[in-house]
């Protein structure tokens, strides 16, 4: 972004500033996530860098923290790194068994988030779709409402979610979802289906219906057409939408607090109770895990969409 | 003569054969709809209205005191509670200690007029021993019962359906005279929190803007190659857990923390001067700002990459100054970003829970804390609801607004 030639002296200042403006906010953007990574490395048990870890002596690092990650919870943590050891840490580590269920959780919510709204979002494409700023208005306000404001709703509706029946309910109910995973599962779904309507049909509006119809003219049924054709040029789209679909539930901690029980205890509400309760620099180390997995997910994303990209490129305008 | 109506191969008018065609295509797209609308209606739609349903119930009360909800019933408003009315109190009071409600109907009285929780347990006590006269009978158990406010409380608890949450919910309370009047200015505890929710989001709206403008034009205006290299730290913040945004906030704003350390080390606070920067509103503010300044850029950034740059090229050659050219030329072709990035921001900003719980100490938390306040510790689920259903309103206008400006079709994601 060069200046003209004819900039006075005074613009030629004003942009070097405004740069170094820019600088700064790029710096305010980054540097907040980048500072937990050293800080997790800390050999004591303080938030900030010791006259060591500055000194960059190699006693003021350690794994100490990481380490911790996989022994808080273990029966027996001190004992030799055998097999049992593995095993006791695999089954009873509670940061391993809060990554456990949020994977869990997070699959299943994206297989069902990603599955309908890839549908959804091909219907909403279609020109003969009736109501469809309505519709849409309504598939996309999960994102819009508060979280706090769904899980309300979903605590009292899972408290007994027969009563949806109306005079059809079963007397006495027919059980709660609340502190289950299938009430966890339906909630994260609910709340990733947004984003998998918003990036599926992003890439369906840029895609060429001639090919379809090309497809059609060549003997191609339309079930046929749509997995020949049409999946795989939007694959990125669907494959991005259930990323956000995943992170979502990955990054989600209201309404695991206000539906779930200690048995639904995934990474966001471990680290919930951890910042509120007793906070140990292992919360950092967790922080610095979730930023490289995060780092990683914004890699395939952006590289998903230059693939697209070059995708559409291909087909003529 | 045939007529003039055009038909097609197989003898039908064409326009009723089209018609059909179009509602099979019609109904086919919808198909394709309906698998999810059906789940969202089911997990979305049906628990929030269950949620305004209960914000409105008050059958606490009214289920478990029938002979009180009766005698109200048969005397209007005003009238004096004879003996009667005493009468079916003690009935009720009986029947609930034995059916072991009258926790229940202490509780939701005790929301309207407080202190009065143990008025009806121990009264529950005695009742199965009282004998007529009962109105002696039970102001000699315990004075309290004559007192006007209790009786007003319920009676406004006998209807099944009530405004009730919603006037605490906006602070009126029931005065001495049982009547509802707004309660005094420094007992207003939701106003002023739904105002400072209102006045933290518009601050930190406008602090987005501030810091999301220029970096947006910045992009906007470099080559692909470098703007996609510096999208990444925008959007790398917006990829990364809000938990761990979160945290890096305390991390850095503490006492002990990182930035104060800095500012003591380069002698610009002293060691005892710590600034408080967490745990109040400065707190929410820093980390709710850093949080959607992603939720900012990206719109203002998508408006801004169509701005010709030749537009402000004519303007400079025409005689303006640059900061004449950015002002009325530059400025009012962003103003769709602008409203668009603002609307998000505001919208997500008033409904934020998390980091205000975490950063907000006393002064920083917003609406969402007190819903869940009232929802996790003192199981005012009621309150909690009507709470939530007039956040949910601001929001649903807002929502449509953002419609109305941007389109929600027109959402995008990075």
């Amino acid at each position: 972004m060069a200046l003209p030639i004819y900039a006075t002296p005074l613009e030629r200042v004003w942009h070097k500033t405004y740069l170094v403006i820019c600088a700064l906010i790029f710096l305010f953007l980054i540097a907040p996530i980048l500072i937990v990574i050293p800080l997790s490395f800390n050999a004591e048990p303080y938030f900030t860098f010791t006259e060591k870890m500055l000194s960059f002596d190699p006693e003021g690092y350690s794994m100490r923290w990481y380490d911790n990650l996989l022994t808080h919870g273990m029966q027996f943590p001190n004992v030799l790194r055998d097999g049992a050891w593995w095993s006791d840490m695999w089954n009873n580590a509670q940061w391993i068994r809060a990554a456990k269920n949020s994977v869990i959780v997070g699959f299943w919510a994206t297989l069902l988030a990603t599955s309908l709204g890839t549908l959804a979002a091909l219907g909403l494409s279609r020109p003969e779709m009736p109501y469809r700023k309505l519709i849409t208005a309504v598939l996309l306000s999960p994102m819009i409402v508060p979280v706090i404001i769904t899980a309300t709703g979903l605590f009292f509706f899972y408290s007994n979610p027969c009563s949806v029946l109306g005079p059809l309910e079963p007397a006495g109910g027919c059980g709660r979802l609340t502190s289950t995973y299938l009430g966890v599962i339906l909630a994260h779904a609910t709340l990733g289906i947004p984003f998998v309507i918003i990036t599926v049909t992003a890439t369906l509006s840029s895609f060429d219906k001639s090919l379809s119809r090309a497809a059609a003219n060549l003997g191609a049924g339309p079930v046929r057409t749509f997995f020949k054709v049409q999946l795989p040029l939007i694959t990125p789209g669907v494959v991005s939408g259930a990323l956000f679909a995943f992170v979502t539930s990955f990054d989600e901690v209201v309404v695991v607090l206000f539906i779930g029980s200690h048995e639904q205890q995934t990474i966001p509400r471990q680290m919930w109770n951890g910042i509120r309760e007793q906070i140990s620099p292992s919360i950092l180390a967790v922080a610095t895990i979730l930023v490289i997995i995060s780092i990683a997910l914004l890699t395939v994303v952006e590289l998903l969409r230059r693939r697209s990209e070059r995708m559409r490129g291909l087909t003529p305008q | 003569m045939s007529d003039t109506i055009l038909r097609t191969a197989d003898g039908k008018p064409l326009k009723a054969a089209l018609m059909r065609a179009s509602a099979v295509a019609r109904r086919r797209a919808f198909m394709l709809v309906l698998p999810l609308l059906a789940f969202v209606l089911i997990t979305f739609v049906v628990p929030i209205g269950q949620m305004l349903s209960r914000s409105v119930t008050n059958d606490a009360f009214s289920a478990n005191m029938p002979s009180v909800v009766a005698w109200f019933a048969a005397n209007p408003e005003g009238t004096e509670p004879d003996e009667a009315a005493y009468a079916a109190l003690v009935v009720d009071l009986v029947n609930a200690a034995n059916a072991r409600t009258i926790g229940t109907v202490a509780t939701r009285i005790n929301y309207d007029v407080s202190g009065t929780r143990s008025l009806f347990t121990s009264t529950g006590r005695k009742a199965k021993n009282m004998e007529a006269p009962f109105k002696d009978a039970v102001l000699a158990a315990d004075e309290e019962w004559g007192d006007k406010v209790v009786w007003a409380a319920m009676r406004n608890a006998s209807a099944a359906v009530t405004t009730t949450f919603y006037q605490a919910a906006t602070d009126r309370k029931l005065t001495d005279e049982g009547v509802y009047a707004k309660a005094p200015e420094d007992l207003r505890v939701y106003l002023t929190l739904f105002w400072r929710t209102f006045v933290l989001s518009g601050a930190v709206t406008l602090l987005c803007l501030i810091l999301g403008f220029p970096v947006a034009h910045l992009l906007a205006r470099l080559p692909m190659r470098i703007s996609s290299l510096l999208m990444i730290l925008v959007l790398l913040p917006f990829w990364t857990s809000l938990l761990v945004r979160t945290t890096s906030w305390m991390v850095l704003l503490q006492e002990q923390g990182i930035l104060n350390n800095m500012l003591v080390y380069l002698g610009i606070l002293e060691d005892n001067g710590r600034l408080a920067l967490m745990y109040n509103q400065t707190g929410t503010i820093i980390a709710m700002t850093h949080i959607l300044l992603p939720f900012m850029i990206l719109p203002l950034y998508s408006v801004m990459k169509t701005i010709p740059i030749t537009y402000t090229r004519a303007a400079r050659s025409l005689g303006a100054t640059s900061w004449t050219t950015f002002r009325r030329i530059y400025v009012p072709q962003t103003i769709p970003g602008i409203g668009a990035g603002g609307i998000l921001v505001f919208i997500l900003a008033v409904g934020y829970y998390i980091t205000p719980a975490l950063v907000g100490g006393a002064t920083g938390t917003l609406i969402s804390n007190q819903i869940a306040f009232h929802m996790q510790d003192s199981l005012n689920w009621s309150l909690a609801a009507a709470l939530a259903a007039m956040l949910l309103a601001a929001v649903l206008a807002l929502y449509w607004v953002y419609d109305r400006l941007v389109g929600i079709d027109n959402m995008k994601l990075g």
